[in-house]
């Protein structure tokens, strides 16, 4: 019996050993993997207790992020409270317990939490640890410009919808508001409602992640690429054949219902002849059409500072998937922004202010700069040309034409009087009858730009040149009346 | 052998100095929370000790001297974490120790030789399988498992007692027909089978501990019960047999309840990926392992590490009880949590000693057996917390929170040390 109870002892020893390599192996093998999980609970308060850096509007004084700070049984945790609650929403995201981080919230985190290992903030940090004390983040200094945000806000009260604003030169968002909009001091109470369809997607930000079908305003793509092809110049007489065209046996028809005639390119674009741009794409083919939309940046994702999984490419699409370079398209309908055609609003912004910047194109980016908390600046936004899209001559003629659709054709809801705008309408059909998905894009003033705009309105009975240009003007006049000059 | 009882007590100054350090640790770590009795608590801890020491002077005073301390320093390392996740109920422990005191002192004073257990093994594995029934019917249903059942505003776990009385039952009746049953009574295939007849103990055994499961969803009760049987029977026997055909059973029955059981299944699914259902019911593994992993390699310091929520809770559901070894891993690392394990196979060491030495086969069994059951039951808790085998809501002995485990393992410490004083005097 006793070699019987020896062999429970050291059945009782390999037990222990099994559970001391096992516990070795979490606190060894697996510890770091474990400990960076973002569901880890350790981790998200470790960061809870990090006073985040406060994220300011474009002038550097207007707080869109703050801290609240909560003391309860010994710890200190610091929660994030946006003074403006739905208005500045879907550009600076949210920084949660439970629901994660979004929006600027995510992309900077590591400077608004001084992870970065940028030496100067390191050195702050430091001497934080070495008091005792909170380890405080960097402060964001945006591009975002309140009276921008405001309009842009204000013009999408009530629609579903979204407005982008960039500065041409730099590709600094000015603006990016998208409807309806949701309170990011309590997103618990936001994930919860759109999780009924009938509640809207608030928590989308159809700025970045919109895809409509860009309808007439992808003329400038198609303008662009005919200008350039050396084909034609905005004299260039088409004949616009009456109301419809047949194109490979489908009717291709002008949405004012009349005949073109003998146009001009350029009077073809002030009023949005379908019949003629569709004879302009198939005359500029489809490569030189796909080099343009290339060159505007469709078919990638926009080289912004944001988190990349809220950013869409623009491009054609089917089913939901963004479809390669070689499929066949009907390059026709491609040229009036029909066919799979679908874009975000941020696309469509950069297509104008590529043209007002006379024909380069910039990085969109959000952030000006970071500041440590002894003031250093630690992070520097830079201006960073993507590549030139057309010539300095084209980008020209191009804001020539769209002057004049805002002058005397389907933009003049855009009109500011006294002030040049160039712009292009857009009205897209949805499927549904009678429901459009209406655009404006639009950039001023026309001879030294210092806005460009794109609004998208989803499903409404109006068009882009009513009820998308009014806005694309608010927006404008609100941010030149504010006189921010650069 | 007076000087077994000198080195006891030197053991157990030495084990209250540790204490003294471990909460004075947790003190100047948690001050804002916590208030200086807790330093009060070390020279209550070594008071108590102190009249259990003084018990087995009294009533066995050749026993083992190592026991009593290894479950005194356990006691100590589970009132520590437990006062410093919550200070109200480590001070509901300390009455459970109190009561668990009165129960080592009762069995240890009043009943003295353990083989007078042996006359009463019928009446006592007959009040095992009525404590479980009675839980079955009347219990109350905690988490998804039926452990608890309320006795005058007290929640008992009767699991904790049958493990006892089943120990006591089995040694009185392996000893009695241990030889019939490894005798051969007909081969079938070259394998000796006995008569069917001795066979009917493992197939209720097994049947009891099936109906534990399923009924009481108690998984971690059930294998603690039939890994007792199996290894007594080993113990007794000595036939593998006994043991593959035990397992077969086992096994067999476990795949039904698996495949009828929605709460097995899916403490099964839990065990394979905890990440799968990370919110839900993964959370409790994921949260132990998180903890764990956190300690490293000398842990976060007693007191240091990050246990409580900003609402109070604790961030392991169940800290006290089933998370309590990852809680002390969190603090005291690997180097902690290894020294804790080593403490059980010291106790365990003693223990099979204390049953070869032992005279005769019921003491033999007994000590065997009740020591295969503690070290078992500790074996189940922290395998599934480091997530080896599933996890089940069974106690780590002396340390986990909570009033029946604390009492009924004073209880099987006294019987132990019954063993050892009868086999240390006799050898005088």
């Amino acid at each position: 019996m006793n070699a019987r109870i020896g062999g429970l002892f050291r059945l009782a020893a390999i037990g222990t050993l099994v559970l001391v390599s096992m516990t070795a192996y979490w606190q060894i093998w697996a510890a770091p993997d474990l400990a960076a999980r973002e569901d880890n609970a350790r981790l998200v308060y470790r960061q809870l207790a990090v006073k985040r850096g406060l994220i300011y509007a474009a002038d550097g004084r207007t707080v869109l992020a703050t801290n609240r700070k909560r003391e309860k049984n010994g710890i200190t945790l610091y929660l994030r409270r946006y003074p403006f609650g739905p208005l500045f929403a879907h550009p600076v995201g949210y920084n949660t317990v439970g629901e994660g981080r979004t929006g600027l919230e995510l992309s900077y985190n590591d400077y608004l939490t001084s992870s970065n290992s940028d030496l100067a903030t390191l050195f702050d940090k430091l001497g934080d640890k070495l008091q005792g004390q909170t380890v405080t983040g960097n402060d964001l200094v945006t591009s975002l410009s309140m009276p921008a945000q405001r309009a842009a806000s204000r013009g999408l009260a009530g629609l579903r919808g979204a407005v982008v604003a960039l500065e041409p030169q730099t590709g600094r968002v000015l603006a990016m508001a998208s409807s309806p909009s949701y309170n990011p001091n309590d997103v618990a109470a936001a994930i919860k409602r759109s999780s009924s369809p009938a509640a809207g997607t608030s928590l989308l930000n159809r700025g970045t992640q919109g895809l409509y079908a860009p309808g007439s305003t992808f003329k400038v793509v198609t303008t662009t690429a005919a200008l350039e092809s050396g084909k034609f110049t905005p004299d260039t007489v088409i004949d616009g054949k009456g109301t419809c065209i047949t194109i490979q046996t489908v009717p291709l028809c002008n949405a004012s219902g009349e005949s073109a005639g003998q146009v001009s390119l350029s009077q073809a674009l002030t009023f949005s002849y379908n019949t003629v741009f569709a004879q302009v794409g198939e005359a500029v083919g489809k490569s030189r059409l796909y080099d343009a939309m290339r060159d505007y940046g469709f078919f990638q994702r926009p080289p912004a500072d944001y988190p990349s999984d809220e950013l869409s490419p623009s491009g054609l699409y089917r089913h939901g998937k963004l479809l390669g370079q070689n499929a066949p398209v009907d390059v026709a309908r491609v040229a009036i922004g029909q066919e799979r055609l679908l874009a975000t609003p941020l696309q469509m912004a950069t297509v104008a202010a590529t043209i007002a910047n006379g024909g380069v194109r910039m990085a969109p980016r959000f952030v000006d700069k970071a500041i440590s908390p002894s003031g250093k600046v630690v992070y520097q936004g830079r201006d960073e040309q993507i590549q030139r899209v057309m010539s300095p001559r084209t980008a020209q003629e191009l804001t020539a034409m769209m002057r004049r659709v805002v002058e005397e054709g389907t933009g003049t809801a855009a009109n500011l009087g006294n002030l040049s705008v160039a712009g292009k309408t857009g009205t897209a059909e949805t499927g549904t009858a009678g429901l459009n998905n209406a655009w404006f894009i639009a950039f001023a003033p026309a001879e030294r730009p210092r806005i460009a705009v794109a609004v998208v309105v989803e499903r409404t009975p109006d068009f882009g040149g009513t009820i998308a240009a009014p806005i694309a003007r608010d927006v404008i006049e609100a941010y030149l009346a504010s006189g921010v000059a650069k | 052998m007076r000087s077994a009882r000198v080195r006891e007590l030197w053991n157990l100054v030495f084990v209250a100095m540790l204490t003294g350090v471990g909460f004075l640790s947790v003190y100047t770590a948690r001050q804002q929370e916590i208030g200086s009795t807790s330093l009060i608590y070390a020279g209550f801890f070594f008071a108590l000790y102190a009249v259990a020491h003084i018990g087995l002077r009294a009533g066995l005073p050749d026993a083992d001297p190592w026991l009593l301390p290894l479950a005194a320093l356990l006691t100590a390392v589970g009132l520590t974490e437990i006062y410093r996740l919550n200070p109200v109920l480590s001070r509901d422990q300390s009455i459970w120790i109190v009561v668990g005191l009165v129960g080592f002192l009762a069995l240890i004073l009043g009943v003295g030789d353990v083989r007078k257990l042996e006359d009463y093994k019928y009446t006592l594995g007959a009040v095992a399988v009525i404590l479980l029934l009675l839980t079955m019917v009347l219990g109350t249903e905690i988490n998804g498992a039926k452990l608890w059942i309320r006795v005058g505003g007290v929640q008992v776990q009767p699991g904790e007692f049958s493990k006892l009385l089943l120990v006591i039952f089995l040694a009185g009746y392996l000893r009695e027909k241990h030889e019939l049953l490894a005798m051969t009574h007909r081969r079938i295939l070259g394998i000796g089978f006995p008569a069917a007849r001795h066979l009917g103990p493992l197939i209720t055994m097994t049947g009891i501990a099936l109906a534990v499961v399923a009924v009481m969803n108690d998984m971690g009760t059930a294998l603690l019960l039939f890994g007792i049987f199996l290894s007594m029977l080993y113990v007794a026997t000595g036939r593998h047999l006994y043991t593959v055909v035990g397992l077969g059973l086992f096994a067999a029955g476990s795949w039904f309840v698996y495949q009828t059981t929605a709460h097995v299944q899916e403490r099964f699914s839990i065990w394979l990926d905890p990440w799968k259902v990370p919110r839900t019911t993964g959370y409790q593994l994921i949260q132990t392992i998180e903890s764990i992993a956190d300690g490293g390699i000398f842990g976060a310091g007693l007191g240091r590490s990050f246990q409580l929520l900003d609402n109070g809770n604790t961030i392991i559901p169940a800290a006290q009880t089933d998370g309590i070894y990852a809680v002390w891993a969190n603090e005291t690392g690997l180097a902690g949590a290894a020294g804790l394990l080593l403490i059980y196979l010291l106790f365990a060491y003693r223990g099979f000693k204390v049953a070869t030495l032992a005279p005769d086969s019921f003491s033999k069994l007994l000590a065997a057996g009740l020591t295969f059951a503690f070290s078992f039951q500790a074996f189940l808790i922290v395998g599934g917390v480091t997530r080896v085998i599933p996890l089940t809501g069974i106690t780590l002995p002396f340390v986990s929170y909570g009033g029946s485990s604390i009492v009924s393992n004073f209880m099987l410490l006294a019987l132990l040390l019954m063993v050892s004083d009868r086999t240390r005097k006799a050898m005088r």
